[in-house]
C-alpha cells in the first residue's frame, strides 16, 4: 500500500444551480460546498461537524461520487477519481463504501437482508451462490447479528440492527474508506454507543479510514481522531480532537462548543458565547469570512477578505483573520 | 431464563378464523375490487363460453327479423333475424380481447420506455417530447387514419389504440422512477456497486408495478370504449366479426322499432367498462402503500 492518504480532497466545490423564471435560466447557485480540503490516513477517523445545512452531507455524497463535484479533486489512495464517468468510477467503488444516516429508507424494503448485504459481493464478482451466503453470514456475525437474519426483511429489525446491517453491507467488499453520514443520529443513545463501538472495533481490525459526518459533538469526541468544523460550505477549523475541545481557535468552534450541553451544568465553563442571528443562506453567502455576520470578534476587514485555512500551530488549521500563524490560543476580545 | 411460550402455544391461543370469516373479511375490506372482479369474471366467462352458450351469431333468419326479446330470442333479433344474444356475447370477445391486449402491450412498452427515461436523462428529453407529440393527436383520428391506410382487422385496431395509450403509461412510470431514484436505498445500491440493468430491474422496477397495474386497468377500459367507437364509425373490426360497436351501428337505423339492438350491447359495454374501472379503483386503493398499511 502506498503512503498516500486513503482519501484526500483538495479544494472541493459543489454548487447547485438555481433555475428560475419562464425559461429556467440559471439565476444563481447554492454554494453547498465552497472549497474544502482534507486528507484521511489509513485507520484514522476524520470527523466533519457543523450545523444543519452547512454542506457536510454534500461533502460525503460528492466524495462517494453520488453527486458530481463542481470543481476540486478527490483522490482515493492517491488516484484522482474526480472526473471519472459513472462507468469508470465503478471500478473504484470497492474502495469507498458508505453507511447512511437513515437506517429505514436506505434499504430496499422489498429485498431480504441477505440480498442487500450480499449485493456488493455479487456486483464486484467476489462471491455468488452458496459462497456469498457464507460470507454474508460471517459479515452478519461480525457486526453482532445472527446469520439467520439474512432470510428476513429489513422491516423486521430495529434501527440499531438495521444500522448494523448497513455496516455489514459496507464491509462486504473490504473497503479502505467508509463515509459514515450521521450513522447514529437516528438511534437512541444506548444503541448509539453500541454502533459507535462496533465502528471503532472494525476500524482497528481492518485499518479503515472513516469520514464521519455528524452534528453531535459528544459522538465526535467518542469516535474521531481529528475533527473538521464546517460553516456554510467551508472548513473553519481542523485539528486533533484534544486540541479542538480544549483550545478551539475559531470563534465559530468556540460558540459551537459552548452551545453543546454538558453532563454537569454546574461545572459549565464561565465563558459562554451565544451567536446572534441565523445562518445566512448558502445561496447568498456573505462576502469575506462567512461567519462575520454573527461573529462577536469581527473586524472591518472580515467583511472583505476571505480567511484562508492556515496552519497556525502544529496540525492546527484555522480560517480566521484574527488568528495568524503562531497565534496564541488565548480568547479573543470582542469588538464593539 | 424466563419461560417463553412456544410458537405452537402462541398459535393455539389465537382463534383460527372460520371459513365464513376468511371469505367475508377481504370482501368487506375491499368491496370495490370484489364487485369489479365478480362482474368481470361473469363477463369473461360469457365471452369465453359464447359458442356453447348461444347460436351462430352470423346465421340469418329472415322470418324472425327484428323480434323483441322473448323466450326463444333472449335479446331479440336484428334486421337480418340474427340472434342478438349470440351477437352480444360474441361482441364481448372482441371488446375483452382488444381491452386486455391493448392494456398488456401498452403496459410492457410503457414500462420499458418509462424506466429507461427515468434512468437515462438524455434519452428522457428526446423520448418525452415524442410522447408529448403523440399525445397531442386525438386517438380516434389516429386510429381512423391508420385503418384507412391498411385493411381493417383486429390487429390493426389494437395497434391503433396502443399508439396513443403508450405515452400515458410512460408518463406514470417515469414519474415513479424519478421519485424512486431520489430514495436513499438507490444511492446506497449505487455506492455498493449496483448498476445498469440490475439497478433498474431489482431496485426500480418492483416499485413501479403498483401504479402500472392501476394504469393498465384504466387503459383497458379506455381501449374497449375506443374500439366500440371505431367499430361504430365503421373503422373498427370488419362486419363479419360482431362487436358491440358495429352491432350498435347496425341497430341505429331501426332504433325506434327495435331499441334492444342498441340498448343491450350498450349496457354490456357500460357494465364491462364499469367492472374494469371498479377493479382499477380498488387496486389503486389497495396498492397505494400509504393506504395499504391500514387494510
Amino acid at each position: 500500500m502506498s503512503d498516500a492518504p486513503s482519501l484526500e480532497v483538495r479544494n472541493l466545490v459543489k454548487h447547485f444551480p438555481i433555475h428560475s423564471g419562464l425559461l429556467q435560466r440559471r439565476t444563481g447557485a447554492v454554494k453547498a460546498v465552497d472549497g474544502v480540503s482534507f486528507a484521511i490516513r489509513r485507520g484514522e477517523t476524520l470527523g466533519l461537524v457543523g450545523e444543519s445545512g452547512c454542506g457536510k452531507s454534500t461533502v460525503g455524497k460528492t466524495v462517494l461520487k453520488l453527486i458530481e463535484p463542481t470543481s476540486g479533486q478527490i483522490l482515493l489512495d492517491g488516484e484522482d477519481v474526480t472526473h471519472l464517468s459513472p462507468g469508470r468510477m465503478w471500478h473504484h467503488r470497492r474502495r469507498i463504501q458508505t453507511v447512511f444516516q437513515d437506517p429505514y429508507s436506505s434499504m430496499n424494503p422489498r429485498l431480504k437482508v441477505g440480498t442487500i448485504v450480499g449485493e456488493p459481493l455479487e456486483n464486484f464478482g467476489i462471491a455468488s451462490g452458496r459462497d456469498k451466503d457464507e460470507r454474508v453470514a460471517k459479515l452478519l456475525e461480525r457486526v453482532g447479528m445472527r446469520p439467520d437474519a439474512m432470510n428476513r426483511f429489513t422491516h423486521e429489525f430495529s434501527g440499531g440492527q438495521r444500522q448494523r446491517l448497513g455496516i455489514a453491507k459496507a464491509l462486504a467488499v473490504n473497503p479502505d474508506v467508509i463515509v459514515a453520514d450521521e450513522p447514529v443520529s437516528a438511534l437512541d443513545v444506548s444503541v448509539q454507543a453500541q454502533v459507535l463501538n462496533l465502528l471503532i472495533d472494525l476500524q482497528d481490525e481492518y485499518k479503515l479510514a472513516y469520514l464521519f459526518i455528524s452534528h453531535d459533538l459528544a459522538v465526535m469526541r467518542h469516535i474521531s481522531h481529528r475533527i473538521a468544523v464546517m460553516y456554510l460550505g467551508r472548513i473553519v477549523e481542523l485539528t486533533d480532537k484534544r486540541t479542538l475541545f480544549s483550545m478551539p481557535m475559531h470563534p465559530y468552534t468556540e460558540a459551537l462548543l459552548s452551545a453543546a450541553p454538558v453532563p454537569d451544568p454546574s461545572k459549565k465553563k464561565a465563558r459562554r458565547i451565544i451567536v446572534q442571528g441565523d445562518v445566512p443562506s448558502p445561496a447568498k453567502p456573505p462576502p469575506g469570512c462567512h461567519f462575520h455576520t454573527r461573529c462577536p470578534y469581527a473586524l472591518p476587514k472580515c467583511k472583505v477578505e476571505v480567511p484562508p485555512l492556515i496552519e497556525v500551530a502544529q496540525g492546527h488549521h484555522v480560517a480566521c483573520l484574527r488568528r495568524p500563524v503562531g497565534a496564541s490560543p488565548e480568547p479573543l476580545t470582542p469588538t464593539a | 431464563m424466563v419461560a417463553v411460550p412456544s410458537d405452537a402455544a402462541l398459535d393455539a391461543t389465537n382463534d383460527t378464523p372460520s371459513l365464513a370469516q376468511r371469505i367475508w373479511t377481504p370482501i368487506r375490506r375491499n368491496p370495490t375490487i370484489f364487485a369489479g372482479a365478480v362482474l368481470l369474471t361473469i363477463l369473461v366467462s360469457l365471452a369465453v363460453f359464447a359458442p356453447w352458450l348461444s347460436v351462430d351469431p352470423l346465421k340469418q333468419n329472415t322470418i324472425n327479423r327484428l323480434r323483441p326479446p322473448s323466450e326463444k330470442f333472449w335479446f331479440g333479433t336484428d334486421q337480418f333475424g340474427r340472434d342478438n344474444f349470440a351477437r352480444t356475447l360474441h361482441g364481448a370477445r372482441v371488446s375483452l380481447v382488444v381491452g386486455i391486449t391493448v392494456a398488456a402491450i401498452s403496459a410492457v412498452l410503457g414500462l420499458a420506455l418509462g424506466i429507461l427515461c427515468g434512468y437515462f436523462r438524455r434519452l428522457d428529453a428526446v423520448v418525452m417530447r415524442v410522447m408529448d407529440g403523440i399525445m397531442a393527436i386525438p386517438s380516434i383520428l389516429l386510429a381512423i387514419a391508420l385503418i384507412t391506410l391498411t385493411r381493417p382487422g383486429l390487429f390493426i385496431v389494437v395497434v391503433a389504440i396502443v399508439i396513443p395509450e403508450v405515452p400515458r403509461v410512460v408518463r406514470v412510470v417515469r414519474a415513479v422512477v424519478l421519485s424512486i431514484r431520489a430514495q436513499p436505498y438507490i444511492e446506497s445500491a449505487i455506492a455498493g456497486g449496483t448498476r445498469g440493468l440490475k439497478l433498474m430491474v431489482r431496485h426500480i422496477l418492483p416499485n413501479t408495478l403498483a401504479p402500472l397495474i392501476v394504469q393498465a386497468t384504466y387503459i383497458c377500459a379506455a381501449a374497449m370504449l375506443i374500439e366500440a367507437g371505431l367499430s361504430f364509425l365503421g373503422a373498427g373490426v370488419p362486419l363479419e366479426i360482431p362487436s358491440w360497436g358495429n352491432i350498435i351501428a347496425q341497430g341505429r337505423s331501426f332504433f325506434l322499432r327495435a331499441p334492444w339492438c342498441i340498448f343491450i350491447p350498450g349496457a354490456f359495454l357500460a357494465l364491462t367498462v364499469l367492472a374494469v374501472n371498479l377493479l382499477g379503483d380498488g387496486l389503486r386503493d389497495r396498492l397505494d402503500p400509504r393506504l395499504a398499511r391500514r387494510m
